[in-house]
């Protein structure tokens, strides 16, 4: 046996926790990821995100290319620069994944996500429901008495801001569809 | 041209296609139509392990040691979940394996049938890719391309999961060469990032190159331009557990294995360097140890072919992605065109350095007494053997690092071990798939009496197919890893970590029809190796060492390089002054 004198306890913290001395602000990024249209592609995506620990805050996905057999996931993420590289590097060596494009780094994007709010009330907040719809260029697609479904497209953002006006008009259900999001410019 | 056949024989004709000459496997309902295949032809050698995990694991021995991918078929259910932790086993050390396992009939699944798991679903994180096949002419594409991806970019263990009427039905079998795939990573660098690090080469003054497993992966060629850069630098090298014999161990440059039970020299020149190189290693935690005081004043370059290994945990000033023997290749001709130029005032300094800290001998140890030491086992095996055609397998715990310090490596895939997973039951069965692919060679496993009794069954498989594997047992009777962190970190409150009620190991390799040897005597030791070694068929080697011997150097968890633990021998007298900061 070692004659040695050994210090207990010597692990103060664990390599496991710690991390370099990246910038620790928390940033949101867009993250187009075309992939080949084949089963089990997005629960190679989403078990990424889940088994290493990265956050989603939201997440589209349907086919883009039927010819060629390629599907667009539109992932909405948040981390530090370091946790976005990694997630893209991740992502990028997924055999059946052909591109990973940073929209929030590669030029500016527009971003869009579709919503549809249940809003049920009588009276005054009936109205008022129907008045500020009208300013968020909001449709009605249903209508009873004493309902509404509104469709409403737009940022994240404004979607964002509806809800907190209709929630005390009665707001029952939302429905979003997620963020889709391109480039701007030709190509 | 196209060929109709069924399915189980398109499975055949692939690995056949593919050059595949082993298979290790276990036959079960879900795959009687591909053993039917395996039954009716010679050119594929199947090896009926014991159990599952054995099947990957001897695949792993097989890959690891030739450089090849590794085969394995299973059966559905049962089969593949034992095949899981093999799996997870190759993922993490990087290990081209294809995985057959059977599945229940397509129109069965989803449907609780008897032995049918969600084998897909189960492997997804932990293969590098997994198909569920669903169309009989989808097969033999999907069969080469797995094996494309197995072996191309970072290798990985791959996974096909194959439903009973696909095996069953007739389809058009498609050649390797009509197979399209999009699958194509970047094996060149990028010759300006080569170009800086070159450059850096130029005027470091203590630079180090940090290798792993990478440079074996990339094949013989990377280890042969590694070779020939130190050669021409004169740069110290160390290496990952993984990289062992990617530069030979009776290299001059060479300062033995780094990370937490690495050498002294090793881990203080990755402390003090002011230019690391690592080439195709990962800056795993048991390498790094305490981040925010790892090798703080030091450029790093990384040459890594997956991106994500690239600062991943440590922020890299030289990125460079590409394939260890393609990078390797490029940086030679670069540093050689631009006049072979290195800092031979701050190198000699730096080797000044070096020797000072190889001068602590951080390996010492008196074996004295009638016990033998677990190192000095280690040491007369080594003496004994290294003039062999020698490959090691080990499994996991104080008996792998001594292995990986005592042991000396000459060439790349000479040393198979479970790196990433640290899988104990991994090295029996790795030993067998090594002797598979190398009939003739000395074969032996490094194994710990604990780890070893976790696939013994194996030793069914050594026998049948005559396979003379030497099963190097250092019997401490002790969970001895777990006992050493549970002494130095828990009090020394040794919680389940005694190995009780073992085997008579002797008995029990007669039970299997092999040989076995015990030796408690240092005096005796020599002989009894000897035994071992020319007894012609599996030896199963039961060398009682000291039961409480702990493993130095060690870096404790969360402790920085230069903050090494070291072993009785060379402390004496080193603690005071300088040596203060060691312990
Ligand atoms: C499958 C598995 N279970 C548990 C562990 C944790 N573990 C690491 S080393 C070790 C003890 C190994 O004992 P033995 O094989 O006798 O080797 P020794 O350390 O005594 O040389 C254990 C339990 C592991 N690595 N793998
Ligand atoms: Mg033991």
């Amino acid at each position: 046996m070692s004659a040695l004198k050994i210090k207990k306890g010597a692990t103060s913290h664990s390599a496991y926790n710690l991390r370099p001395n990246y910038s620790d602000t928390v940033e949101r990024h867009t993250l187009a990821v075309l992939v080949e249209n084949e089963p089990g592609v997005l629960a190679r995506v989403i078990g990424l995100f889940s088994g290493r620990g990265y956050n989603i805050d939201s997440l589209t996905v349907a086919e883009v290319d039927h010819l060629g057999h390629r599907s667009r996931i539109t992932i909405v993420t948040n981390g530090t620069p370091q946790i976005i590289e990694q997630i893209k590097a991740q992502l990028g060596r997924i055999v059946d994944v052909h591109k990973v494009n940073d929209l929030t780094v590669e030029g500016s994007s527009v971003e869009r996500e579709l919503a549809l709010f249940k809003v049920s009330g009588k009276g005054e907040n009936r109205i008022e429901a129907v008045r500020l719809a009208d300013i968020f260029r909001a449709n009605v697609v249903d209508s009873t008495l004493e309902s509404f479904v509104f469709e409403i497209t737009g940022t994240p953002e404004k979607i964002d801001a509806f809800a907190e006006l209709m929630r005390p008009l009665g707001l029952q259900e939302i429905a979003r569809t997620g963020v889709a999001a391109l480039s701007r410019g030709a190509v | 041209m196209t060929k109709a056949m069924t399915g189980a024989k398109m499975v055949v004709q692939a690995l056949i296609d593919q050059g595949v000459e082993v298979v290790f496997g276990y036959p079960g309902g879900a795959v009687l139509p591909i053993y039917d295949e395996i039954f009716q032809q010679n050119s594929i050698t199947h090896v009926l392990v014991r159990h599952e995990q054995g099947a990957v694991h001897a695949a792993e021995g097989y890959a690891r040691s030739t450089g090849k991918p590794g085969v394995a078929l299973v059966t559905s259910g049962p089969g593949a979940t034992n095949a899981v932790t093999g799996l997870t086993d190759a993922l993490l050390d990087s290990i081209p394996l294809i995985v057959l396992t059977g599945q229940v009939p397509t129109f069965m699944i989803g449907s609780d049938a008897f032995q049918e798991a969600d084998t897909v679903g189960i492997t997804r994180p932990c293969t590098k890719h997994n198909w569920l096949i669903k169309e009989t002419d989808k097969l033999a594409a999907t069969l080469h391309e797995a094996f494309h991806v197995a072996t191309s970019g970072r290798p990985g263990p791959v996974l096909i999961d194959i439903p009973k009427d696909v095996q069953f039905a007739t389809g058009t079998y498609t050649e390797a060469k009509q197979v399209e795939t999009h699958y194509n990573p970047q094996v060149k660098g990028d010759i300006d990032a080569i170009t800086e690090l070159v450059k850096a080469m130029e005027t470091a003054k203590r630079p180090v190159f940090y290798t792993g497993g990478g440079v074996i992966n990339s094949g013989p060629q990377a280890s042969q331009l590694l070779r020939e850069l130190v050669a021409a630098t004169n740069f110290p090298i160390t290496s990952t557990l993984m990289g062992l014999g990617c530069y030979p161990a009776s290299g001059d440059n060479w300062l033995g294995m780094l990370g937490m039970h690495g050498l002294y020299e090793a881990n203080m020149a990755m402390h003090d360097c002011d230019l690391m190189i690592n080439i195709g290693a990962r800056f795993d935690d048991r390498i790094t140890g305490r981040l925010d005081a790892f090798s703080p004043g030091s450029k790093k370059a990384h040459i890594d072919i997956d991106a994500s290994s690239i600062n991943k945990v440590i922020h890299v000033d030289i990125p460079i992605l590409g394939d260890v023997a393609h990078v390797l290749e490029d940086l030679l001709n670069v540093w050689k065109s631009r006049g072979r130029k290195t800092n031979q005032e701050g190198l000699s300094n730096w080797w000044d350095q070096i020797n000072d800290w190889r001068a602590v001998k951080c390996l010492d140890f008196t074996q004295e007494g009638k016990i033998i030491k677990p190192q000095y086992a280690l040491q007369r095996l080594e003496e004994l053997t290294k003039k062999h055609d020698r490959y090691i397998t080990t499994e996991v715990g104080q008996h792998q690092m001594w292995a990986a310090q005592y042991l000396g490596f000459e060439d790349p895939n000479r040393w198979m071990t479970s790196g990433g997973l640290g899988t104990m039951g991994y090295g029996f069965p790795a030993s067998i798939g090594v002797q598979m692919a190398h009939p003739d060679a000395l074969v032996i496993n490094v194994a710990g009496e604990a780890s070893w009794l976790m696939n013994m069954q194996e030793l069914g498989t050594a026998m049948q197919f005559n396979l003379p594997v030497k099963q190097f047992i250092l019997n401490n009777e002790r969970l001895g890893m777990v006992r050493q962190w549970q002494q130095l970190l828990h009090g020394e409150r040794y919680s389940s970590s005694w190995s009780e009620s073992l085997p008579d190991f002797v008995k029990l390799a007669e039970a299997f029809g092999a040989k076995g040897i015990q030796c408690h005597d240092p005096d005796t030791l020599d002989d009894a190796i000897m035994e071992m070694i020319t007894h012609d068929g599996p030896v199963l080697f039961d060398c009682l060492v000291e039961k409480h011997e702990n493993c130095f150097p060690m870096i404790p968890s969360g402790k920085a390089h230069n903050e090494m633990l070291m072993g009785d021998a060379s402390t004496d007298g080193a603690i005071s002054g300088a040596g203060e900061a060691l312990v």
